[in-house]
C-alpha cells in the first residue's frame, strides 16, 4: 500500500513495517502506528506515523557513534513488548537535526525499543545517567577516534 | 489536586496496588518509597519533561539536511 510520508513524499509500504507504540511516544501520546523505513541516507531510519504524513522521527542505532553503548532500562519497562526472547529486541535512539546539521545528536535518555517479531514497541526511559536527551554524534565519534588512536 | 498530610513513615494508597510511603524528611528534600507492580513505571518528572522537549524538537528535525551528515556516518555491518 502507498502512504505519504515527511521525507520521500508518498511511497509504497509493506504492512510488515508497521509498527504498534500502545503508549505513543512521550509527548506524542495519542499516536500508536508508525511505519519503519530504511533511510536513504547513511546508516538512519524513519519512523514514520502512518497516518500523520508531516510526523516523522529520525532513528538511529547508538552503537554507530559510540561503541560502548549498552541498552540499560528496567525489565518492567519492556513489559509492554510481550518478548519471547531478547533476540526480537530492537532498540534505537531519536536524533534530532537542527538547521546546523552539524549539531545532528541522538536521545539515549528516551530510547525506542522494537519487539521485531510482533512489531510492538515503546519508547522507554535509559537506568544509565550518563546517557542524556541530547548526545552530538559528530562529537561523540570524535571522542570514539580519539579512543582508539589511544589502543593503538 | 488532592492534598493530603503525612507524617514521616506513613503513607498513601493510589487504587489498591501502589503505596506511597514517606521514607525519610530532611530540610526542603523529601525521600519516598514507592511500592507498585511491575508493569507500572515510576520516574521523576523532570525526566519525562526533558524526553518530551526533546521529542518535540526531533519532529521538526530538519529533514533536508540530513542528507549532509549521511555521508559522514556509515551503516555498521
Amino acid at each position: 500500500m502507498k502512504i505519504t510520508t515527511r521525507a520521500y513524499g508518498e511511497i509504497e509500504v509493506n504492512e510488515k513495517q508497521k509498527i504498534c507504540f500502545p503508549d505513543g511516544l512521550i509527548g506524542f501520546e495519542g499516536i500508536h502506528h508508525y511505519y519503519l523505513l530504511d533511510s536513504k541516507e547513511g546508516p538512519f531510519y524513519w519512523l514514520q506515523a502512518a497516518e500523520h504524513p508531516q510526523l516523522a522521527f529520525l532513528l538511529v542505532d547508538p552503537r554507530v557513534f559510540m561503541e560502548s553503548y549498552v541498552l540499560s532500562v528496567k525489565e518492567s519497562e519492556l513489559g509492554v513488548l510481550e518478548l519471547e526472547s531478547r533476540d526480537d529486541l530492537l532498540d534505537f535512539a531519536i536524533v534530532t537535526v537542527p538547521e546546523d546539521p552539524s549539531k545532528i545528536s541522538a536521545n539515549l535518555m528516551g530510547p525506542i525499543v522494537i519487539n521485531r517479531k510482533k512489531r510492538i514497541a515503546r519508547q522507554v526511559i535509559s537506568d544509565k545517567d550518563e546517557y542524556e536527551v541530547k548526545h552530538y554524534i559528530l562529537k561523540e565519534m570524535r571522542k570514539e577516534t580519539t579512543k582508539l588512536a589511544e589502543t593503538c | 489536586m488532592l492534598v493530603l498530610t503525612r507524617k514521616l513513615n506513613e503513607s498513601i494508597m493510589i487504587g489498591d496496588e501502589i503505596e506511597v510511603k514517606i521514607v525519610e524528611i530532611r530540610g526542603d528534600s523529601i525521600k519516598l518509597g514507592i511500592s507498585a507492580p511491575k508493569r507500572i513505571t515510576v520516574h521523576r518528572k523532570e525526566i519525562y519533561l526533558a524526553i518530551q522537549k526533546e521529542n518535540i524538537d526531533a519532529s521538526k528535525s530538519a529533514v533536508e539536511r540530513i542528507g549532509e551528515i549521511g555521508s559522514f556516518l556509515k551503516k555498521k555491518k
